[in-house]
């Protein structure tokens, strides 16, 4: 048995495969790096899988929180883990769009899975889930139900700052001009497809285009992601999981080798 | 005994000294100038007119990690954090006039040449109005084509011509035409040692630990002109050429398994952890971009030669030959990635750096990573951040070892 960990900055995932690469039990808790996350994410999957620590032969991390974690055989970065997860499940996948609550990444393929090349947002968290949870804070919304507000926009509102702590303000100037709230909400969801647009465009984007990462629960996001980056955007069926499935298929091929 | 001393021991004794022979010329009434890194300090020195430079300064404060507060001073005062924090802490310094980092002298004249950056001149212009002193400027404009056309050369030479002038008139000296031509042959001569101390990087292992090229440099930047300079380059050479011969790898306790080489300015405020991370990983930054950019080698008494030499950095070349640059990099110094310094202050650097890396990863096939900081300011830079880019570039060099090695 394999398991891999996947330490967030709000969310904790883990994966446990079996020697034949079937997914045993996938589990996200919604606390992210520290002691308390990982521990409850792993032994959430390894008694869904019915096992014990024990019965693991090998185990990855991964993740902004791989460096404190200290349970694991192995720490890989998410970049790879992502790669190698998205590529078993998509092999199709040449490039991912990953964003996470701290960071955005665009990772490029080679036919064979391989990264060929990645870019990653720089200390500003535009572009990021935390963008989107400032912005559903100030729309009085709860995150999840964000991207259903905007749903409901009748018109697109700009917001023109690149960094959340303007975005902020410029945003309750706006709902204070009395622009309304689904207009805002369809406008924070633009802003960040097209901060990772920029990320894409840098290194280039080519089909299939895969989004992985917690932000992919948003259609709102993925639908103006499509209409920035000229693409269709698949998003997997557990987008969570993918960084912890990649790093527990690495756990699988270091004993395999 | 003299010979016996290392050059990393020479090394910081001419740094001291040289900071030392400033703040005392100073003190007995001597004029002192402020130059930019890469200027034609041949015309200084053959007028014996100290000198110190504000961006080796500047670094120093950073690397001892207090630029912070020089950088608080100089943005209360009104300048921008968008503006190169080389230029926040000495415009800071100017003002607090005191730093653990050392201390320099303040200017008599300014002494500044824009073929490091074409935004340089704007920071140098604010010291001379502030303090009101003379500025002299040699203006090397950007090269949009490959090789520096014969129309700059012709117009750089008639500012040397004029910047004599200018010293003479600065001075009350005369300046000396024999002393000069000794002074260029030094210069040149300096500049060939050190690019070939830095070449000695080449060898696998490399006897070099690249991070040692940031602290000598601050040496090739004020002793270019000296024989000191000179004899320390020759003897840090011989060391490194000793030490290549005996297949001495650049760390005594760790193997280098990877090679990359820098792109842009050190992160000083983060010398040291940047510095770990690498190591850690058993990467060794062989080269960068800096030994071609004090290798200003020209015939003596060749003025025009002197102005070409001048204006051929690469911070002064248009994209094509920094492309080429970097791609011959990777092959003479057998890279397995790159590292791209994305420095917030320098706006030269980033603007170009983005295509540069497409251009050479085209070329090359070798992989390389972006990771977002800055010179001087600690503020710009995340640890976590820079190790998740340089752990996944660990993880690209390794797929790409193991596919050779599968081929072979």
């Amino acid at each position: 048995m394999f398991l891999g960990v996947d330490i967030g900055s709000t969310t904790s995932k883990a994966v446990i495969l079996d020697s034949k690469l079937n997914i045993l039990s996938a589990s996200v808790i919604n606390t992210g790096t520290g002691t308390l996350g990982p521990e409850k994410t792993v032994k959430a999957v390894l008694s869904k899988a019915g096992l014990n620590e024990k019965e693991i032969q090998y185990s990855v991390v991964t993740g902004y929180g791989r460096m404190t974690y200290q349970k694991a055989d192995k720490q890989i970065t998410e970049i790879s883990c992502h790669a190698r997860g998205t590529f078993f499940l998509k092999p199709n996948a040449r490039t991912i769009i990953d964003i996470g609550g701290q960071d955005a990444k665009v990772i490029r393929l080679d036919e064979d899975g391989r990264v060929k090349n990645f870019a990653m947002n720089d200390k500003c968290a535009a572009g990021t889930g935390r963008f989107l949870e400032v912005m559903a804070r100030i729309l009085d919304c709860r995150i999840n139900r964000l991207s259903v507000l905007s749903q409901k926009a009748t018109e697109e509102i700009n917001i023109s700052n690149t960094c959340t702590v303007f975005a902020e303000s410029e945003v309750i100037s706006q709902l204070a001009a009395g622009v309304k709230r689904e207009n805002v909400a369809k406008g924070a969801h633009k802003a960040v497809a097209k901060r990772v647009a920029g990320l894409a465009g840098r290194i280039g984007v080519e089909p299939d285009v895969v989004m992985t990462g917690g932000v992919a629960l948003n259609k709102s996001v993925v639908d103006a992601l499509e209409q920035e980056i000229k693409e269709k955007v698949t998003v997997l069926k557990k987008p969570q999981i993918v960084g912890a499935l990649g790093a527990a298929l690495y756990a699988f091929e270091m004993i395999d080798m | 005994m003299k010979e016996s001393k290392t050059s990393k021991q020479l090394l910081q004794e001419l740094l001291n000294q040289h900071y030392e022979e400033a703040l005392e010329a100073k003190k007995s009434g001597e004029l002192v100038a402020w130059s930019t890194s890469i200027a034609p300090q041949e015309f200084l020195e053959t007028m014996d007119i100290k000198v110190v430079y504000p961006e080796n300064h500047a670094a120093a404060i950073g690397a001892r990690k207090c630029a912070q507060e020089f950088i608080d001073n100089s943005e209360a005062r009104g300048y921008s954090i968008d503006l190169c924090s080389y230029a926040r802490v000495n415009i800071g310094y100017m003002d607090i006039k005191e730093s653990v980092a050392g201390n320099i002298p303040m200017p008599d004249f300014i002494f500044c040449c824009n073929n490091i950056c074409n935004t340089v001149i704007k920071w140098y212009e604010n010291i001379a109005k502030e303090l009101h002193i003379p500025m002299i400027l040699f203006d090397l404009p950007f090269n949009h084509t490959y090789e520096v056309p014969d129309h700059s050369v012709k117009y750089i030479r008639g500012q040397f011509e004029n910047a004599i002038v200018q010293l003479e008139e600065i001075s009350g000296k005369k300046f000396d035409y024999d002393r000069f031509k000794e002074v260029m042959k030094i210069s040149s001569e300096t500049a060939k040692w050190w690019k070939q101390a830095s070449n000695e990087a080449a060898a696998r292992p490399s006897p070099l630990n690249g991070f040692d090229l940031f602290n000598y440099m601050a040496t090739i930047v004020c002793m270019r002109g000296k024989k000191e300079g000179l004899n320390l380059f020759k003897l840090w050479a011989e060391e490194l050429h000793d030490k290549a011969k005996r297949k001495e790898g650049p760390w005594k306790d760790a193997e280098e398994k990877y090679r990359v080489m820098w792109d842009g300015i050190a992160c000083w405020p983060y010398l040291s952890d940047t510095y770990k991370v690498l190591k850690k990983n058993g990467i060794n930054m062989v080269t960068s971009t800096y030994p071609d950019s004090w290798s200003i080698i020209y015939d003596s008494n060749d003025l025009d030669g002197m102005a070409r030499a001048y204006s051929s950095n690469y911070a002064n070349r248009n994209l094509e030959f920094g492309a080429d640059n970097i791609v011959k990099l990777v092959e003479d110094f057998s890279l397995d990635g790159i590292i791209f310094h994305s420095n917030r202050s320098c706006k030269l650097m980033d603007f170009r750096q983005y295509e540069v890396q497409r251009k050479v990863s085209r070329r090359t096939g070798i992989p390389s990573v972006i990771f977002d900081g800055d010179q001087t300011d600690p503020r710009a830079f995340s640890l976590a951040q820079y190790e998740t880019r340089i752990q996944a570039l660990v993880e690209m060099m390794e797929q790409k070892k193991k596919e050779r090695a599968n081929r072979e």
